[in-house]
């Protein structure tokens, strides 16, 4: 009797339940075959294409692919320029995310308080970050031109004179780095404005009254309370760093000799100008890599704020 | 720099250093885009006085005349809008119909699909443009506009965001719909899409700032000058012009690629700051 109550109640239960399922599953699956199918062609075939290919040469035009093993990386690591490009990459991302981390700080934190000319300047630091990275780029030529451009103009005003910025090896880097900054900083002021909301005003009123300075509240209440925000910007701004490149291409071409070639730009060199595809697949195959460490470092960040991971 | 530090956020305590420097800060942000338009509308071109920031002349349309006549910036505004309409049109489909499937289906695998779309939110798709190239090449669309556009057809960030925009609607709506036998398709467009506007604009703008900005990939697929968008339009005027030292044409080139979005943001100010904020994944 027992028995068949219990058998009665899995067959009830199973029907439904195995037919249902099936269902949204095909459902499910026929919503999301579009992206699928954009995905597979140019975000996962392109990876397995790269892996390939970096450990793949050609030895002549049309001929086979030969198997070269770390031939590609040696050849890669061999290379002054891609060393070049490596060390440029790590000089310009301390030297754009953190400037532009402190300034987009430094801007949120005096342009919270919500009044009509804060918004207006606030909408004035956000206005770099709408116009084209090549449209930036065009204007910097001028303003970095030698003797009668913008910097030079000015400098000569105060009695001094500049560097040739774009045209110096050791100077041209950091002009560009100087563009990168301008161009960023807005964009990171927006997450600090929204950051900032959620530091309760109680905080600095208790902070006060234990008479805390300036900088101890910035120290003590601000910074912690925008932990979260600042290890985000830090992770969008590293990877910026190793995904825009336009302006390299408009001021210098990553001249003169190297001295401001950015990785992508000089995989894009390889695959454009020298036609390696082996060493272009392992060039891109490093700048992988860095993208990979960089966003697992906020991949719980990113779990948890689309929800595959509840909080 | 350090000065603006001192800014506390309530404002309630000295922030006036802090502040102050912030507006002088301001000014040195703007110089750029004073020199672009007191340059755009000087009469001259050339010359030593193009570094001044202070219009001492009566403005003229010469340079911009110039300009128009030496690149064929219309149809460059012309490939960009189908560029970045195009592929904001294929994504509100995609990211609309995989964000319902992440928000109210459950099906086996999720999961795995959820971590398949992540990876395209951390390898850039710029990043791939090296190998994307052929592909596109394999497909026939070399040198064709939706060769520019295939790779963005797909959004990881648009379903993600897409998902917690339907997540956030009440299932009884569905519910009820679904007892009067709408399909899938149908609740999904008469219920979802009308309650997720606000998230639907922000991938909007999100999206065709993006693809109205970029450059190394048209650069590579588009082989014809008639093909160009803006952006590359932009940057062979600026290397033709620069031999040229007409520093006034470029700056009313300049001007003219980047107004329209600087128009659009005057116009729609919060949306902008909004789905900005909302593109930086919390």
């Amino acid at each position: 009797m027992a028995n068949a109550v219990i058998h009665g109640q899995v067959t009830r239960d199973w029907r439904p339940a195995l037919r249902r399922p099936r269902r949204t599953t095909v459902v499910a699956l026929a919503l999301l075959a579009p992206s699928l199918i954009f995905l597979a062609l140019f975000t996962y075939w392109p990876v397995l294409q790269v892996l390939w290919q970096s450990l793949h040469n050609q030895i002549r035009i049309g001929g086979p692919q030969t198997y070269v093993g770390g031939g590609n990386f040696a050849k890669l690591a061999a290379d002054p320029a891609f060393r070049k490009a490596l060390s440029n990459n790590l000089i310009y991302a301390f030297g754009t995310v953190i400037p532009s981390l402190v300034l987009a700080l430094g801007f949120a934190m005096a342009l919270a308080r919500s009044s009509r000319v804060n918004a207006l300047f606030r909408a004035l630091f956000f206005l770099p970050v709408l116009i084209p990275l090549v449209a930036a780029a065009s204007i910097f030529l001028f303003i970095f031109l030698p003797g009668v451009g913008l910097l030079d103009y000015h400098l000569a005003k105060l009695a001094l004179s500049g560097p040739n910025w774009l045209g110096d090896p050791d100077i041209a880097l950091y002009a560009i780095m100087g563009l990168t900054i301008w161009k960023n900083a807005g964009y990171y002021m927006l997450f600090f404005l929204a950051g900032l909301q959620a530091v309760p005003a109680d905080a600095y009123e208790a902070a006060i009254l234990d008479g805390a300075g300036p900088w101890q509240r910035l120290a003590y209440i601000t910074l912690p309370y925008l932990k979260p925000t600042i290890g985000f910007v830090m992770v969008i701004g590293l990877l910026n760093v190793v995904t825009q490149v336009d302006h390299v291409f408009v001021l210098t071409k990553g001249g003169p000799s190297d001295s401001t070639n950015l990785l992508l730009f000089y995989v894009y060199q390889q695959a454009v100008e020298s036609y390696d595809a082996g060493k272009a697949a392992a060039g891109t195959l490093v700048m992988l890599a860095l993208l990979l460490a960089i966003s697992a470092s906020s991949l719980r960040t990113l779990e948890r704020s689309f929800g595959e991971r509840e909080t | 720099m350090s000065g603006t530090g001192t800014g506390v956020a309530t404002g309630e305590f000295s922030p006036k250093l802090g502040y102050g420097a912030t507006l002088l800060v301001a000014g040195l942000w703007m110089t750029p885009f004073v020199w672009m338009l007191v340059a755009a509308f000087n009469p001259q071109s050339i010359g030593a006085g193009m570094a001044s920031l202070i219009p001492d002349y009566v403005p003229t349309l010469a340079n911009f005349r110039e300009a128009w006549a030496s690149a064929d910036f219309p149809r460059y505004g012309l490939n960009t809008l189908v560029i970045t309409l195009g592929i904001l049109a294929v994504q509100l489909v995609t990211v609309t119909l995989a964000g319902y499937a992440f928000a109210r289906l459950e099906f086996p695998g999720r999961s795995l699909f959820f971590y398949l779309f992540l990876l395209q939110l951390m390898l850039a798709p710029v990043v791939l443009i090296v190998p994307n190239l052929t592909t596109i090449a394999t497909l026939g669309l070399y040198d064709s506009l939706v060769g520019v556009m295939a790779p963005y057809f797909a959004s990881a960030f648009g379903t993600f965001l897409m998902r917690q925009a339907f997540r956030a609607i009440p299932r009884e709506l569905e519910d009820a719909a679904l007892i009067d036998g709408a399909s899938v398709l149908q609740r999904i467009r008469l219920i979802y899409l009308p309650l997720a506007k606000p998230s639907l604009i922000a991938f909007s703008i999100v999206s065709v700032t993006a693809h109205w900005n970029e450059f190394l990939w048209p650069l590579m697929v588009i082989n014809s000058p008639d093909l160009r968008p803006l952006t590359v339009g932009l940057a062979s005027f600026t290397r033709g012009a620069e031999g040229a030292q007409a520093w006034g044409v470029i700056a009313a080139g300049t001007l003219m690629v980047s107004a329209p979005l600087l128009i659009a943001f005057a116009l729609f100010q919060r949306a902008f700051v909004n789905s900005f904020v909302s593109s930086g994944i919390k």
